[in-house]
């Protein structure tokens, strides 16, 4: 077995009802460690996309593409390259803000270039957007002012180029193929 | 033409070349019915059990290579499918299950007979539709037909609604295209050729894929082109006759003493459409250690899933033996195949022949009609029927491999008759057969011929085994203790019963039986008693190696 890490997977399904339900559903009999999963419809309403970060070693990458890909919704599957990849995940906070603390918590945001979205008499609903270590560092910070509610929409992410999962096979999103026939 | 949806479904089917479906009606699928009843082209088989129903079309499909198709009707009909679709799903068998469903209107309102049959079925199925409108309907049969037959077989459901079978829509004709397998990667071939040209002691694995490619001679011209020994796993049993002289028998759990040898002597092991399930791999870290694996699957992510392959190719057995065979060099191994007998004559020697069950089986085999296929439910009875009874052609065998299915036999027997128009052997346990003896009024209704041979030991057998051997003779719940008269229930179902006691000549008996079975279309049970102790040898542990064969049970 080779060594865990993250794997950034992008797939794209048909955009039918219950195709979410069938690739949650693969991943959890066959024991897939889901960090997160976000999926949305893309500039074709008949076609959505998904990005998938994986814990897991080799093994489990392999599979889980070749699993994913023998559905009959899903069109295709490829594995991002790290380095040449954006992502981006989204995070809404509300935290207490007492007027006290309303300044110190807006000079936070301006060094992490998060925007404040709502504001009541002793809380607050900040918006952020950057890659996860971002969003993490970010509540780091936040969480001592007291948390009331968060949600984060899990990591999106493109490959940098003009390259496109659609044609995966020349891409940056490419298949890891060293094992394919 | 402007059909109604139920009309439609049924001219589908008729496009597909269906002519034989197994179910049972119910409320959600009266317009169906209604269309087949008007339709007169389909036989429908009318089961005791929508779980019969499936298992049959099961049956019908791995005899005759078709698709099977099932009906059952929402709710309870349609959960009852589950276990035979998850058989056929475990053994990539080709099936398409209908099944109905309530109104757009009662749909998500826990209505009566509701079931969301799709969410249920999606971990066993290659695919699954809801159809919620009629002018979905004619393309969705005619996809899953296609999903079905194609690729890695498997099954697929439909789920229709009711005013689906209701509302009318245009139907137009279309001839369904034939299916014909991917074209094989050829730049991998040479490099196959290469490593099989220099193997010294190769021995080929053939798999179910191989009775689903038809590819059964390929693998007889691959073997003797090599001189290459040949061992089957439990789903590729008849790929290769079983007095050939490079057959090995079957390898796995319960597998011969010369595949064992072979396997553990091998430098390559030659893969075919076989997927190193747990009973064939046994320990899959080391079951192919230091030996040269080459891998051909048509599914993708059977490739380097439960054995590492050194070498692979994702395709169709059939089409890989086809282009690969030029490449290879005609061999002869005269060493190997010196080994290779003296295995088989070790094998042969050893084969315990002292059981009832193994006389039974090779008396039944002798005398069973040419063409007859063999069915089996699972357990002991199984294993003894894949270790003695021979089968000498593809898709003469029906077992449950995969998920181990008790409660198979009568349903795939039912089918297997109706694909064949043989006489089926089906080989069945007191266990198992309490599971689905149901579907005996099935078999008379239809008055379909065949003969059960049912071992009854009085105990689930093969469970007991692993308690004798993994708990200490803890027999916990698996003494029956059943009054049942067989014979009586046999003959109460409307079918010939005959008792094979155990001071009864069991040549004498058996003939009796085929010419019963067969001069007067019905089924015979011979209710063959055996012993309890009688156990399935030889034996690998679970998680265990090659060479670590058990050829003997220690009793006490």
């Amino acid at each position: 077995m080779s060594e865990e890490k993250k794997y950034t997977i992008g797939a794209l399904a048909y955009n039918k009802s219950g195709v979410l339900t069938r690739v949650t559903g693969l991943f959890t009999r066959r024991g897939y460690n889901i960090e997160s999963i976000s999926a949305c419809t893309t500039e074709d309403p008949e076609v959505s996309r998904m990005t998938i970060i994986l814990n897991g070693d080799e093994y489990i990458l392999y599979q889980l593409i070749k699993q994913m890909e023998k559905m009959e919704d899903v069109i295709k599957v490829g594995c991002a390259n790290e380095l040449d990849c954006v992502y981006r995940e989204l995070l809404l906070v509300k935290v207490h803000a007492a007027p006290e603390m309303r300044s110190q918590i807006i000079q936070i945001n301006e060094i992490y270039k998060a925007k404040t979205v709502d504001l009541s008499p002793d809380t607050m609903i900040l918006e952020i957007t950057g890659d996860p270590d971002k969003l993490d560092a970010f509540l780091k910070v936040i969480k001592p002012y007291g948390i009331l509610e968060m949600q984060r929409t899990g990591v999106t992410a493109l490959a940098r180029g003009k390259h496109t999962l659609k044609d995966r096979d020349d891409g940056e999103y490419k298949i890891l193929d060293k094992h394919r026939g | 033409m402007k059909l109604t949806g139920a009309e439609i479904l049924i001219k589908c089917l008729e496009e597909q070349g269906v002519d034989t479906v197994f179910g049972y009606p119910g409320g959600t699928v009266l317009d169906i019915y209604d269309a087949l009843y008007r339709s007169g082209k389909i036989d429908h088989v009318l089961t005791a059990h929508e779980q019969g129903a499936a298992h049959a079309a099961d049956g019908y499909a791995r005899v005759t290579g078709k698709t099977g198709v099932c009906f059952a009707t929402s709710g309870p009909g349609a959960t009852n499918l589950v276990t035979g679709i998850a058989t056929a799903f475990m053994d990539s068998v080709p099936m398409v299950a209908v099944t109905g469903n309530v109104g757009i209107n009662f749909l998500g309102r826990d209505s009566f007979q509701e079931i969301d049959i799709t969410g249920i079925t999606i971990p066993i199925t290659k695919h699954n539709f809801i159809v919620k409108d009629v002018k979905d309907l004619a393309d969705t049969i005619r996809r899953a037909f296609k999903i079905a037959g194609s690729g890695r077989k498997g099954p697929v459901l439909v789920d229709i609604l009711k005013d689906v079978q209701i509302a009318k829509c245009e139907y137009t004709p279309v001839v369904p295209q034939k299916i014909t397998p991917k074209p094989v990667p050829s730049e991998r071939l040479e490099k196959i050729a290469e490593a099989i040209n220099a193997s010294k002691k190769p021995v080929i694995i053939a798999g179910g894929g191989v009775i689903a490619a038809d590819a059964a001679p390929l693998i007889n011209k691959l073997s003797k082109k090599l001189d290459c020994p040949v061992a089957y796993t439990l789903m590729g049993k008849g790929c290769i006759p079983e007095d050939d002289p490079l057959c090995l028998g079957m390898i796995g759990m319960h597998g011969t003493i010369a595949t064992a040898k072979t396997l553990t002597e091998a430098d390559t092991i030659i893969a075919l459409g076989t997927r190193f399930s747990d009973r064939v791999a046994l320990n899959r870290d080391k079951f192919a250690e230091k030996k040269v694996v080459i891998h051909v699957d048509i599914d993708d992510a059977e490739i380097d899933k439960n054995v590492k392959s050194t070498l692979h190719i994702m395709a169709d057995v059939g089409e890989t033996l086809k282009s690969l065979l030029p490449l290879l060099d005609d061999r002869q191994r005269k060493d190997w195949l010196v080994k290779i007998e003296a295995f088989k004559k070790e094998n042969a020697a050893k084969k315990d022949t002292s059981i009832r069950a193994y006389k039974i089986l090779k008396t039944a085999a002798a005398l069973a009609p040419e063409g007859s296929p063999l069915v089996t439910d699972v357990g002991q009875h199984q294993m003894w029927a894949a270790q003695h009874y021979a089968v000498n052609s593809p898709r003469l065998f029906c077992s449950s491999g995969g998920l181990g299915t008790m409660g198979y036999g009568m349903g795939a027997a039912i089918g297997a008759a109706f694909g064949t128009g043989k006489t089926p052997v089906l080989v069945t346990g007191d266990g198992c057969f309490g599971m689905n003896m149901n579907e005996m009024m099935t078999a008379v209704s239809r008055r379909v011929p065949m003969v059960i041979l049912l071992m009854h030991n009085g105990v689930l057998g093969m469970v007991r085994q692993w308690q004798k051997v993994f708990y200490s003779h803890r027999f916990s719940q698996t003494n029956l203790n059943r009054k049942t008269d067989y014979v009586k229930f046999a003959e109460s179902m409307g079918a010939i019963g005959m008792l094979l006691g155990e001071d009864k000549d069991i040549e004498t008996t058996l003939a009796a039986a085929f010419e019963r079975a067969e001069k007067e279309s019905l089924p015979v049970l011979v209710d063959c008693i055996i012993s309890p102790d009688e156990n399935v040898l030889p034996m690998i542990k679970p998680g265990q190696t090659y060479d670590t064969q058990i050829e003997a049970l220690e009793e006490n």
